[in-house]
This record gives structure tokens, sequence and C-alpha cells, in this order.
């Protein structure tokens, strides 16, 4: 059993004695008895070594694939070294939130550059410091952009069914009223949009590239959005901002995303980390932690948590958004992995993820895996898939997590770290099965 | 010290990936500005965040007594189970079968939290305190509207809570009534029977309260919100003084939190990220958020409860953190989570003492895993504030208390010494403490200027809101 | 602490300045901007919007705070003072000339004090 008490019983004798008291006890004496516990249902408590081997023994129950060709909103990309070393630094680690700036500048200004780098990939003025992930922060933004005449949020249908899910449950607290942009053929039905939007519309949220891995016409959505008085919300993978047009450039009032393909393991599923950027004007809208750059007295730099009169501590019930604790660590994973990559090598990472993907895409419709859209994808996309149960299962015994089942067939996704050579195992694998 | 921004050089690089193998390919509308992100080479960039990481007080570092927050130290193992290969490189979308050790972990971890915490069902989806909150008051309006009872809108909510509880309730679509505090910090119990009615939805309580204080009445309050037909919402944030000891299940709550990086030893990542678990009773179930991990046979299968809320996030919330937890529970165990309890509330108790002193304790009688100190007198005195002690703090290694919370105490610092601080540390942090109420008397000019060893001195943040700098821009 | 004549004070802290028999502006005192410290946003009330008399008509920040600012008359505002969301220090240097809002259609009013009132209500705490 360990508890990581430092003092002795001979130390906490002395200290009961300083304060005053008998025993331990006597300090719970107040407590009503009714509510007090006996001993709890619980295993004893176990050495290092016992957790160790006990833990080890859960980890190793799961199946760690060498190839991933799944996305759907977390991908498997490379992370260098030095990113992993430095984000397992346990000053960063260990330290609470930069409430004493004079003590947590190395923490602030590592969220300030976070801020900078995220405004840079997405073209926007401002960013806050994170909030929990992609799905709560597309939630936030359509929360930024409710108005008090304006409560009805337009979501593209073929955004991440999850965040789709996220921003219903938030908007179900918030009494705003989620309507669907209807998918044509793998992409939001413009057309439609343009029929839906009146007086009481908030926001147009468009994910780009979209869940089947589709690039939108984002320009356009945005140009709908605005028409009608609407704020204009993107969601965005941040590899493919290397590439293309910028949330800025299409004209986005509020910029969103999932962070964790910059830089952060799969784990599951979390923690991950939500990216927030928005126009100038919008700025104060932003939900969260936000840090400012300030000077002290002699003139020098320094870093420190501001704007914070919008936050819960202090603004309580009248605060937009409830958000404290946030993702500090994984935003400080972010900045050390956009310096590391720099601009050249996010470009390449974006480049090769996108054509990888399209040589896998051209030689599984040799193979007789259609493409279920036309038109334009990033890194992920959707084929027919006959024998699809069968086709998975021989991927996976060759050690390869093959695509997401969704509606059609399989939603493959190809990263950098994927090579040739297990593109071409996969494709001979598939033929195997599908017997063409 | 120089920004990243401002390092490097044009053409700096890494060299992390082969030529690409396959022919390249490129959008039809791409990107047009330049992408402005930092080119460094690596040793530069070692050397950069190196520099950052000296600039930073951790757990590691030394003591840190912040109220409400838990810092307690945060055990290696635990971070090193959580980097197991078998969990961080596992996709979140793999078929069950190639999960069970994740879904082992979850099904383990809310055992566990059940029994300490007497509740029926944990969920582990919500990333933090403040999302545990807004999903338990989401279950709590799902409870009240599946019954029909669209009246039940208000949220009650003692002045002394912590400010993501009002913050909460108007986010799930609840109006906030404030109750006020008795004499003795605890909650105006006539002014609850007063408030409660056909519209109460429900209580938002933290026990002990932020005063550090044990609602001693408190199955009397539970039992007026429930007779009233509300609920009772418990803020697990001080949930370390009586992990072992008192169970919220067995003071009437119907739904709670749990700070995971509080509590459970998680560590805090510089803001996050954390855990909310949250736990509820039997009759809030059927409204948790989806999936929850369920025993079939032989083996364990994602479920969605009947009438789930839907999601508060993708995927099944921080999973590494609650990897950590889980870890910390097994390694405490049946005898160790009441020892940690008693240990925390010994050590505030302590140090209570030992200031008690010179300061003044905003509420009388023993604490439970911290305390508040009111520092008015003082400033009145000798123009020294809350803020200038803190800041003093910070000169001689320290790390400051919680300041000016809880609202309802003027000059407020609020220590929490947390079980795992040693009797020597908290002897020389309550030296230093009664030093500084000496140095207010005698020179309180120099706590005015304090901090003076540190990187920086104080910053104007009133400059730096009037004037917000939110990013770095090229001269 | 500077109280014009001209003006007149309500007591939870704003001056009014009547333009004519249906028209004010309204403002916080000298008094009230040195209570509250430095000033660094305000959230102006939105131009068109009903007020009531003793209801909050915005909010004005400092670093650490939040303050509601109550409105002394009942009537609509016919026009905000946009500079101040860009200069909001101009609440704490020259709070007589920081108007927040013109409000017209007045239908009723607080029990105004004149400055030498006003001045004693401070004192007495």
């Amino acid at each position: 059993m360990g508890s990581y008490i430092s003092n002795t019983p001979e130390e906490q004798r002395e200290m009961l004695s300083a304060v005053g008291v008998p025993d331990v006890e006597s300090l719970f004496s107040h407590i009503p008895q009714e509510v007090r516990a006996g001993e709890l249902d619980l295993p004893a408590g176990l050495s290092e070594l016992e957790v160790r081997r006990k833990v080890t023994g859960m980890a190793a129950k799961n199946r760690v694939y060498p190839t991933v060709l799944r996305g759907a909103g977390a991908y498997r990309h490379y992370i260098p070294a030095v990113v992993k070393r430095l984000a397992s630094r346990e000053e960063f680690v260990t330290a609470y939130t930069p409430y004493q700036p004079e003590i947590s500048q190395g923490l602030l200004q590592s969220i300030f550059e976070y801020q900078t780098m995220i405004c840079a990939l997405t073209g926007m003025d401002a960013a806050n410091a994170s909030v929990y992930d992609g799905g709560t922060a597309a939630a936030e933004g359509v929360a930024m952009c409710r108005e008090r005449k304006r409560t009805r949020a337009f979501v593209s249908a073929c955004a991440d069914p999850q965040v789709i899910q996220t921003i219903r449950t938030y908007c179900f607290g918030a009494g705003t009223q989620v309507e669907l942009i209807p998918e044509r053929e793998g992409r939001t039905d413009l057309e439609a949009l343009k029929g839906l939007l009146d007086q009481e519309s908030a926001c147009v949220y468009l994910q780009q590239p979209n869940y089947y891995g589709n690039m939108e016409d984002a320009v356009a959505a945005g140009e709908i959005a605005h028409a009608a008085g609407a704020k204009f919300i993107m969601g965005v993978n941040p590899i493919a901002c290397a590439m293309m047009e910028s949330p800025a450039a299409c004209g986005a009032d509020v910029a969103v995303g999932e962070g964790q393909p910059l830089g952060l393991e799969l784990s599951w599923g979390g923690p991950y980390l939500g990216f927030m950027a928005t126009t100038k004007a919008m700025t104060r809208k932003l939900p969260g932690r936000i840090v400012g750059q300030a000077h002290d007295g002699q003139g020098r730099r320094g870093y420190v948590l501001t704007l914070t009169a919008r936050e819960q501590h202090i603004r309580r019930e009248k605060a937009s958004s409830n958000i404290c604790s946030n993702e500090a660590l994984c935003a400080f994973t972010v900045g050390a992995y956009l310096s590391a990559m720099g601009p050249q090598g996010l470009a390449q990472v974006a480049t090769q993820c996108m054509s990888k993907a399209h040589y896998f895409a051209g030689e599984l419709e040799k193979i007789g895996l259609k493409r279920v859209h036309t038109g334009e994808f990033f890194h992920e996309f959707v084929t027919t898939c006959p024998r699809r149960d069968e086709v998975l299962q021989a991927l996976d015994g060759a050690g390869i997590l093959g695509g997401l089942p969704v509606e059609g067939g399989l939603l493959w996704c190809v990263t950098e770290v994927v090579s040739r050579e297990e593109l071409d195992r996969a494709v001979s694998i598939i033929k195997e099965v599908c017997g063409a | 010290m120089k920004l990243i921004m401002e390092r490097g050089a044009p053409g700096r690089h890494l060299d992390l990936l082969p030529p690409c193998d396959v022919p390249q390919v490129t959008l039809s509308r791409t990107r047009q500005e330049p992408l402005d992100l930092p080119q460094v080479s690596e040793s530069e960039l070692v050397r950069h965040y190196t520099e950052l990481a000296k600039q930073v007080y951790g757990v590691n570092d030394g003591i840190y007594p912040l109220g409400s927050c838990t810092m307690k130290y945060n055990p290696k193992i635990n971070d090193e189970m959580a980097a197991l290969p078998g969990f961080s490189q596992v996709h979140p979308l793999q078929p069950e079968g190639t999960v069970q050790g994740c879904l082992e972990v979850y099904a383990t971890a809310e055992q566990l939290l059940r029994e300490v915490t007497g509740m029926d069902a944990v969920t582990f989806q919500p990333a933090a305190g403040a999302h545990g909150e807004f999903t338990g008051l989401l279950l709590i309006k799902a409870y009240h509207r599946s019954r029909g009872d669209a009246a039940r809108v208000k949220i009650l909510v003692p002045d002394s809570a912590h400010g993501t509880n009002p913050a909460s309730a108007v986010m799930a679509g609840f109006q906030v009534i404030n109750i006020p505090s008795s004499p003795d910090g605890c909650v105006d119990v006539e002014a609850l029977k007063a408030a409660v009615g056909p519209d109460t939805a429900g209580l938002m309580l933290t026990n002990p309260n932020t005063l550090g204080i044990f609602e001693k009445h408190i199955l009397e309050i539970t039992r007026i919100v429930h007779e009233a037909g509300g609920l009772c919402y418990y803020d697990g944030a001080n949930l370390n003084a009586v992990m072992g000891e008192v169970r919220p299940g067995d003071m009437g709550f119907d739904v709670i939190h749990l700070n995971l990086h509080k509590t459970f030893s998680t560590p805090h990542g510089g803001g996050g990220p954390g855990a909310g678990a949250v736990g509820c009773k039997e009759l809030l179930r059927p409204y948790l958020p989806g999936p929850m991990v369920e025993r079939g046979e032989g083996d364990l299968r994602w479920a969605v409860p009947e009438h789930s809320i839907g999601r508060v996030k993708d995927f099944y919330g921080n999973f590494a953190v609650v990897v950590r937890a889980l870890c910390y529970l097994l390694t405490l165990g049946r005898e160790g989570i009441p020892e940690a309890a008693r240990n925390a509330v010994l050590n505030a108790n302590y140090m209570m003492h030992r200031l008690a002193e010179k300061y003044p304790v905003a509420y009388a009688g023993p604490c439970m895993h911290e305390f508040v100190l009111s520092l008015q007198q003082l400033k009145e005195e000798t123009g020294v504030s809350a803020m200038d002690i803190a800041k003093g703090l910070l000169d001689r290694g320290i790390h400051p208390p919680t300041m000016y919370f809880p609202l309802i105490v003027h000059e407020a610092l609020m220590v929490e010494p947390t079980e795992t601080e040693d009797k020597e540390t908290m002897d020389r942090a309550c030296d230093i403490f009664l030093e500084l109420w000496e140095l207010a008397h005698s020179d309180p000019e120099a706590l005015h200027a304090a901090p003076s060893t540190t990187p920086v001195g104080r910053l104007d943040e009133v400059d730096a809101a009037r004037n917000p700098v939110l990013r770095y821009q090229k001269p | 602490m500077n109280f014009p004549a001209e003006l007149q004070y309500a007591k939870s802290h704003e001056w009014v300045k009547k333009l004519d028999d249906s028209t004010v502006l309204v403002g916080i005192t000298d008094y009230a901007q040195k209570e509250l410290g430095d000033l660094v946003f305000i959230n102006l009330p939105v131009e068109g919007d009903e007020v009531s008399m003793g209801e909050p008509l915005c909010d004005v920040e400092s670093v650490k705070a939040v303050s509601d600012v109550m409105s002394p008359v009942t009537g609509r505002v016919a026009e905000v003072n946009e500079e101040l969301l860009d200069a909001p220090q101009k609440l704490n240097e020259a709070p007589y000339e920081a108007w927040i809002a013109k409000i017209e259609g007045v239908s009723d009013c607080e029990e105004l004090l004149d400055a030498q009132a006003y001045q004693e209500f401070i004192q007495q705490g």
C-alpha cells in the first residue's frame, strides 16, 4: 500500500499535539455520524510493482496496429522525438494554471506562442489557450455566435457525427435550435442552405475537409451565411491548413478544430485539444483563457492571462462559457510540434498525406473499390467495399486497421507515416478477398 | 526572453520525413498566404523550451498550497503507465474486441469510484470539472423533462461556490438563485427553505465548502431539496478532505463530478488536461452521455444509455488521465484512500494552527483540508494586501495560496497544503508567512515592490487588457 | 472628486444630463470610477433596447471584476458611445465626458440628487 504521505506516525503525533487534539478522528468529529462511511469495499492497496504488473496487463489486452488506415477524427501522424521529450518536461506537467505570472512566464509564453501559431495556421486574428477537443470547440464556436435574436444554428450534415452530437448537447443546454444542412453526394448542399437561412439564423458550421474527406466550397458557404447576416464557423483539419485556403481567406468568423494531428498521441481518444480562433471583432467572445503580452514596471516584456473578466471565476452566471481547466499541456505540445515542423515540414506532411491517399484511392479503384463521391478530397475518402467485414478481418490479420465502416462502404485515411509498400500490401490483401 | 518566432532563420528546419514515395498531388485551390511558423534547428528548439522550463513553478519545485486546487504530488508510475504503447497507440475507433484493455481501465476505475462516492454509475466522458458540472446539470434537466416537469428551471447555488457552478447552470439553461451563507460559513438553512419550491431543479453544493468547512446540516439540506422535488449535485472539487471517510451518495447527493486532476493525483499540465468523471444514482443513469462500458458475456462492450443526453465530447474522455487516476486508486486502495484524506486534514489544521498565531482565520474551528485567512485587518493597518503577501511569497520560493476567493471573504488567502507535504516543508512555509506578517508592519513598501527575484516584476494587467496583444506580429 | 453642478445624480452612482424633456445622457460618476478602479472594457447597451429604471443598463470590467451599471431612467437606448470600446480609460480619466448611452422617450426616472446632495450622500457612506 502506498499513499505518498511524507509524514511519519511520529511527526503526525507532533502535529496533533501542536494543534491540541488527541487524534485525527477529533478533526472529523463535527461530521454527523450518520454520514460517516465504514470501511469501504475496495481492494487493498498495491505496491508500485504490483500496479505496474496489473496495468501493464490491461495495456497488453489492447491491439496496437502497425498500420492504421483509419482516421475519422483521430489521426496517426509522425511525432518527432524532440516533441515528446519536451512535452514530458515535468516543470510544465506538474504546474497549475498560471495564476501567478511572475513565476509562470515559461508556461504563459508557451501559450502565447501557441496562440500565435494557431493564428498563423488559420489566418485569424486571435486564438484562445485551448478548449477540450474539436467537438467542444465547435460547440463553443456556435455559442459565440448566438445572439439574442439569432438563436438557430445550421450545421452541415457532412461534419463529423460526434461533433454534431456534441453541438446538439451544448445547444440542448442553451436552448439554441440546431438544424442540419443536408448532404448531397458527399458534400454540404449549399443550394438547400440558401433556402434555410433567415433572420433568426446565428451561424453556419462547415467542416473542411468534411467527414468524408471531401473538400467543400467554403468560400461559397461563407458568402451564403454572411448574406443572411449569420456568422460562418469553419471546423478545419490543422494539417490540411498547410495546403488549403485558410479559414480567414474563406471568410470565416470563427475557426475551430481538433488539434490532435499536431503532435498528440492517439491515446484512445484523449486527451486531445480544441483550438479556437476568431476575428478581431469577436475576440472578446472567445471562451476560456487567453494569454496577452504585458510589461512590468521596468519595461520588461512578459505575459499574463488577460481579458479575464469574460470568464466564469469573475462573471459567474453571466459568463458565456464555464470552462476553467483546459488542455494547456496539449497546447504546449502543439506549439512544440509546429515549431519542429516549421512551414516546410508541415507543408510536407500535408502533401504526403494527400498524395498517399490519392495513390491508395487509385490502387483501390483498380481492384474495383470505387470512390463513392466525386470531386476533390484531402487524405480521407469513402469507397464501396463488397465483403466489407471479410476485408477488414483479412487486413486485421496482417496488422492493418482498415477503413471505418460508414454508409456506402469504408472511410479510409492515409497519413505520411504509411509507406507505399504498406499501401500495396493492403491492396493485395483486399484484392485477394474480393477476388478481383 | 525571446519568442520562438524571434529565433531561427529562414530555411532552418528539422529533417523528419523521407521523400514522398508516391506521385505528388495538391489541391486546385491552395493556401495563398505564407505559412508563418517558426524556422528553427532542433538544438535551438530544445534550448528554447528548456529556457522556458526554467521559468515555471510546478509541484516538483515545492509546496503549492493553492486552495481548492489540491496540488498534491503527482506519482511518476502513473505517467509511465499512461504512456504504455498499449494505451497511447490505440485508435479510438478500433473494434471493441481490440480495446478490451482500455474498456477494462474504465470498468475498473468506475467500480472503484462508485464505491468511493456511493454512486451507482460513473462516466469518464467529461474532460474537466466544469465540463462535469455541465454534464451533471444536463442529467438533472433531462430527468425533470422526462417527467413532464418543465417548471423546474432554477438551480440553487451557495454564495461561496466556485464560479463554474453558476456558469455551468446557465450553460445548461437554468436560472441561478444564490443562497447566502450563515455567519458560521455554512449554508443558511432557513434561506434555503425559503428558496426551494416547485421551480427548483436542484442544488449545487461543495462539501466541505470553499471555506474548508463541512456542512454539518448536510442531511437536512439534501432532504429540503428532495422534498421540494429537486435533485442534489455534489461538486467534488474538495473530495480530498473526505474520501474514504464520507461518501457523497450517503449525504443525499444524486449526481457528482470528481476532478481526477485534484483528488486523484493526476498532473495539472499548466491548466489541463484534467478529467471530470461524473457519477450518479440509479435514477439518472438512463440519461448519462453515451457510450458507457457494459459487461457482456465474457467481454466488455459499449452501450448507449436509453435516454442519453448525447455526447458532451468526442470519443470517451481524457483516457490517459483516467489511466493515471486508476493507478493511484489501485496504489492507495482500501486503507490508503481514507489515510490520504486524514493526512490532508491534519496538514491543513497544522498549518492553520501555526498561521493563526498572526493571521486571522476567516472562520474559527477546526478546518477540513483547507482554510481561509482574511487579510482585511492587515490591509487596513499596514496597507499590505493579500496580493502583496502573495508576491512576497514568490520571492521566497513558495507558491502563494489562492487569492481573493471565496468572494465572501475580503482579502482572502485560501491555503490547502495537501497530504503529500511533509512537516518541515510546511514549517518553513509557515515561518515565511509569519516573517511576511512582520515585514508588512516594519517595511510595507518592500512588499508593495515584491516580487524582485523573479524574471519579471508585477506586470501591468490593466494595459494588457485595454490594449490586448494576443499574438506575436513581426515588427 | 468632481461633481459638476449642471448634472443630476442617482444613488447607484450614475450621472444624468437632461438634453430635453424626454432625452438624457447617462454615464458613471467620478466616485463610481474611483471605486471600480482601472476599467478595461465596457459592454455597451444595444441601440433600440428598452431599459428600465433600477435595472442593469450595461456592465463595465476591471481586471478582476465586472460590475453592472444601472439605468437611472426608463426609456429607449437611442445611441451608445462606441468610442469607449477602444478607449475604456476615458471612463476613469474623464467620467463626465465619457457618456455611455443617450436614452430617449424617458417615461420614468429615479429620484435624482443634485451635486451637493449626491456629495453628502457619498460622505454618509
